[in-house]
């Protein structure tokens, strides 16, 4: 059976495949596309998958999202593929790119870090140290992060 | 603008330059020579936690170099309100030229420096950075040593929470030296720093004996381990008093080693080492006034002549 069996095709919206398998739900998260939205959202999880072993696939109806908003993926899926799906085909393909700062996406988790002052108005800043694997370190305090940490405290 | 908040901010040879220039203000730091190099600047010195020596010597470094001070007291002020560390650094931009700040968090300083224009220093942030102190340090093993190259640096006592002795030890390390990290078990340096320094190409032995250590060393830094970093009383007595040194101990030592101390002691160096040759370390906290001078001036883009006061 084909993955596009899986789950019906989308007319108009953004699919996003190649989530690491079991991810799919913090992608939702992440994407703020759980809470709030009346987008009819189609999710399927564990489809073996050549390139990751095992995969997962999120399909979010009329809406198209962002270059800024998938780049929140690569924290958790970095190497998922996007394709903005119009009128039943694909319209555009996007990656996600990882840069050298995250800025805004999660809260660094260090109980003593000055950001953990919730009025505190600067940017939350993660730099980049290494993508593979991956290394973020908080831009105030250095501290590294731990990916799954990071992902309690998504922004 | 020229902010100092890590070591890494730092190459070896600004290191070495700004060592140089501290060399050459020693007069001025000691009152013999007045040279006004930072006449008519404002030092806003921000203190959210005590630290008497590190607020005091920047204030000589400001003044003997011409400069003045405004001091922060977070005690009934806006701070002690709930006014953002953000807030407080917009109004510090506005009656200085140059902002010092010590903070109980980590990260204060960078954030700090984000927040504002003027040069932001770093005096100390939580458990994190103090590279005004691992400057003065290193001001001092030069002073003693003419080099830093290649240098047997033993750090005794509480390695494991010590940032003065994490910082120092990255920085040698840039200059070749080898380490002998002495400690009690439960005090040992933090694996993953001990694994960084290696990867950097240093050679580190890890011991928990004070006395054979002593014989090979240029240079034994010791520190207080503190009661407040335990969670128990009875942790804390398995350890305290452990390294005593005293005057007898250093018998065999190579005539040129120094013993240092950031300061303040407990038990740790008994006053029989004070009048020894080795004793270093009310020397060392005195040069954190021309080291922090050095520091200022680079930060403020103040250029220190070869000759001062000429
Ligand atoms: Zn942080």
């Amino acid at each position: 059976m084909t993955e596009m069996r899986r789950v019906t095709a989308i007319c108009n919206g953004t699919v996003v495949d190649h989530i690491p398998a079991g991810k799919a739900l913090q992608v939702m998260q992440m994407l703020r596309v759980d809470i709030g939205r009346s987008n009819p959202i189609s999710l399927v999880m564990n489809v073996p998958s050549g390139k990751v072993g095992r995969k997962d696939v999120l399909k979010i109806e009329d809406r198209e999202l962002t270059q800024e908003e998938l780049d929140r993926l690569a924290l958790i899926a970095p190497k998922a593929s996007v394709a903005i799906i119009r009128n039943y085909s694909v319209a555009e393909k996007r990656q996600i790119e990882l840069g050298t700062e995250l800025v805004n996406i999660a809260r660094c988790s260090f109980w003593n870090c000055i950001t953990q002052n919730f009025r505190e108005p600067l940017p939350h800043k993660l730099r980049v140290v290494s993508a593979e694997p991956l290394d973020l370190r908080c831009s105030y305090c250095g501290r590294s992060q731990s990916i799954d940490d990071l992902a309690e405290s998504i922004l | 603008m020229s902010d100092l908040i890590t070591m890494d901010n730092l190459s070896n040879d600004e290191i070495l330059e700004i060592l140089d220039a501290a060399e050459r203000l020693l007069p001025v730091a000691m009152g013999d020579v007045y040279a006004p190099l930072l006449q008519g600047k404002v030092l806003g010195n921000l203190f959210f936690e005590n630290s008497t020596r590190t607020r005091m010597s920047f204030e000589s470094a400001m003044k003997r170099l011409g400069g003045e001070v405004v001091n922060l007291s977070s005690v009934g002020s806006s701070v002690a309100k709930g006014e953002t560390l953000y807030d407080t650094m917009q109004m510090v931009d506005g009656y200085s030229d140059i902002a010092v700040i010590r903070h109980p968090r980590q990260g204060a300083a960078q954030y700090s420096a984000n927040a504002i224009d003027i040069p932001v220093l770093n005096a100390g942030d939580g458990a994190g950075n103090h590279p005004t102190q691992t400057m003065l340090d290193l001001f001092t093993i030069r002073q003693a040593h003419s080099t830093l190259e290649g240098l047997n640096v033993v750090l005794v006592g509480d390695l494991r929470y010590g940032r003065t002795t994490h910082s120092l030890s990255h920085a040698l390390v840039r200059f070749g030296a080898k380490l002998t990290l002495v400690s009690p078990d439960s005090l040992r340096m933090p694996a993953e720093i001990v694994s960084d320094l290696q990867s950097h190409g240093a050679e580190v032995v890890e011991s928990e004996d004070l006395a054979g250590s002593i014989s090979e060393a240029d240079v034994i830094y010791m520190t207080r381990i503190q009661k407040e970093r335990f969670p128990d009383e009875d942790e804390y007595a398995k350890v305290a008093g452990i390294y005593k040194m005293t005057a007898d101990d250093l018998v065999g030592a190579k005539g040129g080693m120094i013993v240092m101390h950031p300061l303040p002691r407990v038990d740790e160096v008994d006053p029989s080492v004070d009048s020894t040759k080795h004793a270093r370390y009310f020397q060392q906290a005195f040069n954190g006034v021309p080291t922090r001078m050095a520091l200022l001036c680079r930060s403020l883009g103040v250029e220190v002549p070869k000759e001062v006061g000429e």
